[in-house]
């Protein structure tokens, strides 16, 4: 009896938490819907560096990084997806193609990131 | 409690937590990284509620050391110890505080455990853009940490001491 009664503001305590936790990631993507244009670039990034970038207009297939480690880049239909990696957890191979203005695909093992950008590069170049 | 039994409890909760790690690694992934449920958690929740917060501590740090040393890569070591750390001292905080059950705890536990893991994220690699991913790690942990809350409640009321 006693510990029901001292379990209710528990729960109460927790449904707060859980909707504020809610609330909070609901208005962050609510702001990040709002705020997200279509990309014109897949730019990447080895090591926080900025190595390239690519029109997303333009479809192509680049292989980032040499030898035994590598990551391809895709880009077609306007969009930039990881389709190959030689990683060990392949997270990046898994996630979804990116599009818009922020969106990044991270490949964590080879510390590479394709990040799109909105500006167009100003030339194409091919590491 | 004795010392050997103690011990013993600890040994397994670290066996169970690791097993739980191993089953969610054979899940299919989602396609965010750092989405997952946090499973590992349930014997974490239940060695704080049973134990205390130094044995959470032990539980959760050793598992996270050997899963990386056994399934996966030393650099995914860094993620997983900044997301554990957190995560483990925002339990054991909200835990003393007396105001949540093992749900909220845990919940609490499952969004910053991902908040860690992304801070350490844009920490190594030196970028601001990850922060795009926050709000589908907080409901994803969210999710996660009720599931997990409300089998270590279950638990914690079920199993003997």
């Amino acid at each position: 009896m006693d510990k029901n009664r001292r379990r209710q503001p528990k729960v109460r305590a927790d449904l707060l938490l859980i909707g504020a936790l809610l609330l909070l990631s609901g208005a962050l993507l609510l702001v990040q819907r709002l705020h997200r244009t279509a990309g014109a670039a897949a730019v990447v990034y080895v090591n926080g560096e900025r190595r390239a970038a690519y029109p997303l207009s333009e479809d192509a297939r680049v292989t980032i990084g040499e030898g035994e480690n590598y990551n391809v880049l895709v880009i077609e239909d306007g969009r930039a997806d990881m389709t190959e990696a030689t990683c060990p957890d392949k997270l990046c191979v898994r996630m979804h193609p990116i599009r818009y203005v922020g969106e990044t695909i991270t490949c964590l093992p080879h510390r590479t990131q394709i990040v799109v950008e909105g500006d167009a590069p100003p030339e194409v170049d091919i590491p | 409690m004795t010392r050997t039994r103690k011990t013993v409890l600890l040994a397994l909760l670290t066996a169970a937590a690791m097993i739980l790690s191993y089953v969610e690694s054979l899940l299919p992934s989602p396609g965010v990284p750092g989405v997952k449920l946090g499973l590992a958690n349930i014997a974490v929740i239940f060695a704080l509620y049973r134990l205390g917060g130094r044995e959470a501590a032990a539980v959760s740090l050793v598992r996270v050391g050997m899963v990386s040393l056994l399934f996966g890569s030393l650099g995914a070591l860094f993620y997983s110890l900044a997301g554990a750390v957190l995560s483990l001292l925002v339990m054991a905080l909200l835990r003393r505080t007396d105001r949540f059950s093992s749900v909220g705890v845990s919940v609490a536990g499952g969004v910053s455990h991902n908040a860690g893991q992304i801070l350490m994220a844009m920490l190594l690699l030196e970028t601001r853009r990850l922060i795009w991913l926050l709000p589908v790690l907080v409901l994803s942990g969210l999710a996660g940490g009720v599931l997990v809350g409300l089998t270590a409640a279950l638990l914690i009321k079920r199993i003997p001491r």
